[in-house]
């Protein structure tokens, strides 16, 4: 059993960093301007479904991831320009219901550009398994654990250190004083829709050797990754990231100790259970509206 | 002279009109519902082309006992309440002689009371073994079933002396269906399922359930699905380090599984038909002529050959012959001939059906392959 139990713990993290990364890009947003994002798992698509033509195209490996993620940041940032802004009167729920309009939209663009098939990326350095006792992880999920805690990281710093990042938080806490303030309010939600765009494209280059892409591979992705950020606190980019990696940890421990047949049912349950004692989410900090 | 022009044209007309109804009463209607869209639109899509392009070809040569046949098509999106309704379009608007179609088990077995109630012969391109068990007096079927699949996995089980499985299956359809008629034959050929575990459509990663399947000690791991998720089984197989032997389902048989899985593919074993390996048959074997004909035939046209337009096919050409046999359309002489098929080589095999086998395919019509260096590989 403690083998059984060291490899769902190794798969749980490895997966739930990829959930972890979805999260932090619908946290992201969801700060920015109080918006959840539901073309975030399209994103994760988009950088894996661009990165596989472009090197099937023969570019060499890192350009085409490069360029894969500047396609995916360009994507994020026209679908703020052209599907977002123009809307900008519009409610938090019209345009959240905007956000899925879009996904559906990118969803159908990619089956018409890339076809029904699943496709693959080559694992980035061997898949000459590392062996850890009596469990085992590829070098990939090593790649996936690793990038995602630099880009936690990174992400943590800008938002305290930058004043770009601060003044992200600005617009979010208050637009009206922010661009009162000479913060060009704008300007910031590009920035953070490109942020996230980044954020999904990463994940999606990161977990496609591992797990596949298909048009429709980007549906499930931002489920889970919502599911993060709602367990970690929405509106908490560090809650979102350890969310995604609770939320990996116990499906894969449902499937590996409890049964495969309920390890989705195991996980909801547990969402379900912190968000009824805990609303505010795990390491959310409980709403408080000034009147 | 004016009257007699006019009584001329009037005639022609007529016999214009005439001509016309006794055309369009002479031609054979073909029915068939496929989901050419939606998700199982890699059944629907191959089956429509297949269908339209032979039965393109079979007019210009002149049709079927010197009638055209008309194909009359919908797209039921593999949803099983439109199937309903356009079958109830066939039989009453259209007024075809039968049908062929049904590309998912659910939208045929939807279908199933409505041709039995209008006394129509049908012959389905799904799967489920429940569409003709038990025997349905006006339904027949192409496809080979999951339960041949099983048995055809335990036939080489045995060959191995391989006792003890551990099975892992897709929560789909196709993979709870294959997982009922594995856990339901394993006793007859003597081989205990030790594990008995499952995963989701869009799941990315199965190592937890194959670490516990590890624990369970079996002698070969089993895989009943369809999807990314076998691959990414297999993958996950071999990045644990585990050197049973694994089978799949025919559910993977083509050549996108073996890409997508690399390296770990290698000494896969699955059931699959025999179009896959339609290169590799010997000259001997009754269906390499067909099925080359047939290969070439539609990848000429629309790219990689799938054994799911196989199904289509032989839906077609059983139909065909059985129309020729009968030398009419009459619904009740062509069910009897089509139940009396004998020797018929298709695609998916050799067709021999009787009253109380409405598939009419052996075990043999499924060859047992193994994936070496990349390719599929007989195993005798």
């Amino acid at each position: 059993m403690g083998e059984v139990f060291l490899q769902s713990l190794i798969t749980g993290v490895t997966v739930g960093s990829a959930y972890a990364l979805v999260g932090l890009g619908f946290a992201i947003i969801f700060n920015a301007s109080d918006v959840v994002n539901f073309a975030q798992g399209e994103f994760v698509m988009i950088g894996a479904m661009s990165a596989v033509s472009l090197l099937a195209v023969g570019l060499p490996f890192v350009v085409a991831i490069g360029f894969a993620l500047l396609i995916t940041v360009a994507i994020g940032m026209m679908l703020e320009k052209f599907a977002i802004e123009p809307a900008k009167s519009a409610t938090v729920v019209s345009t959240i219901i905007i956000t899925i309009g879009a996904s559906i939209f990118l969803r159908g663009a990619a089956l018409l550009i890339w076809g029904k098939n699943f496709h693959s990326l080559p694992a980035f350095s061997g898949e000459i398994p590392i062996h850890l006792g009596s469990a085992t992880l590829t070098p990939q999920s090593l790649w996936v654990m690793g990038v995602t805690a630099l880009m936690v990281l990174l992400v943590r710093s800008f938002f305290k250190r930058t004043v770009t990042g601060k003044a992200i938080l600005a617009c979010s806490a208050n637009p009206m004083a922010a661009s009162l303030m000479g913060i060009p309010v704008r300007r910031m939600m590009l920035f953070s829709y490109g942020l996230s765009a980044f954020l999904g494209g990463v994940a999606g280059v990161l977990i496609a050797p591992i797990a596949f892409t298909s048009y429709d591979a980007g549906m499930m992705l931002g489920l889970k990754g919502f599911a993060a950020a709602i367990l970690g606190g929405l509106g908490n980019p560090m809650g979102a990231v350890a969310g995604g990696v609770v939320l990996g940890v116990l499906e894969s421990l449902g499937a590996g100790l409890i049964s495969s047949g309920y390890k989705d049912a195991i996980a909801f349950i547990i969402l379900l259970l912190v968000l009824f004692f805990k609303p505010q989410g795990l390491f959310g900090r409980a709403g408080s509206d000034r009147v | 002279m004016m009257n007699n022009t006019l009584k001329a044209l009037l005639s022609g007309m007529v016999l214009l009109l005439s001509c016309a109804t006794a055309q369009a009463g002479s031609e054979i209607k073909l029915g068939t519902f496929l989901a050419v869209t939606g998700p199982a639109s890699f059944l629907g899509d191959p089956e429509l082309k297949t269908l339209q392009m032979y039965v393109e070809k079979i007019n210009r040569e002149g049709g079927v006992n010197g009638r055209q046949i008309k194909l009359f098509h919908y797209d039921t999106g593999a949803n099983p309440k439109k199937a309903v309704n356009f079958v109830k379009r066939l039989i009453k608007k259209d007024r075809v002689d039968l049908i062929v179609g049904g590309s998912t088990s659910g939208t045929t077995m939807a279908v199933i009371p409505l041709v039995e109630a209008a006394k129509l012969p049908f012959i389905s391109m799904a799967g489920s073994v429940k569409i003709i068990d038990p025997v349905k007096k006006w339904v027949f079927k192409t496809p080979h079933t999951d339960k041949m699949a099983a048995q055809k996995i335990f036939l080489d089980m045995n060959k191995r002396g391989i006792k003890k499985v551990g099975m892992i299956s897709g929560s789909g359809g196709f993979g709870k269906s294959g997982r009922g008629q594995v856990l339901a034959l394993a006793p007859e050929y003597g081989i205990e399922i030790v594990a008995d575990e499952s995963y989701g459509k869009k799941d990315t990663d199965m190592t937890a359930q194959l670490s516990k399947i590890r624990a369970a000690n079996p002698e070969a791991i089993l895989n009943f699905g369809f999807g990314s998720g076998p691959a990414i089984v297999t993958k996950n197989i071999g990045q644990l380090g585990i050197t049973l032997p694994l089978y799949q389902s025919h559910g993977v048989a083509s050549k996108k599984y073996i890409e997508m899985s690399g390296a770990s593919a290698e000494g896969v074993r699955l059931p699959a038909a025999s179009l896959l390996v339609a290169n590799k048959l010997p000259d001997s074997d009754p269906q390499k002529k067909v099925i080359l004909a047939y290969k070439t035939a539609y990848e000429a046209q629309h790219g990689a050959v799938s054994t799911f337009g196989g199904h289509g096919y032989d839906a077609l050409f059983l139909a065909v012959e059985a129309i020729k046999r009968a030398g009419s359309t009459d619904k009740e002489a062509v069910r009897t001939e089509i139940e009396k098929t004998r020797n018929f080589i298709g695609a998916g095999g050799v067709f021999n059906m009787s009253p109380k086998d409405h598939l009419g395919l052996g075990l043999d019509a499924f060859k047992m392959l193994e994936i070496k260096n990349g390719d599929w590989s007989i195993v005798e």
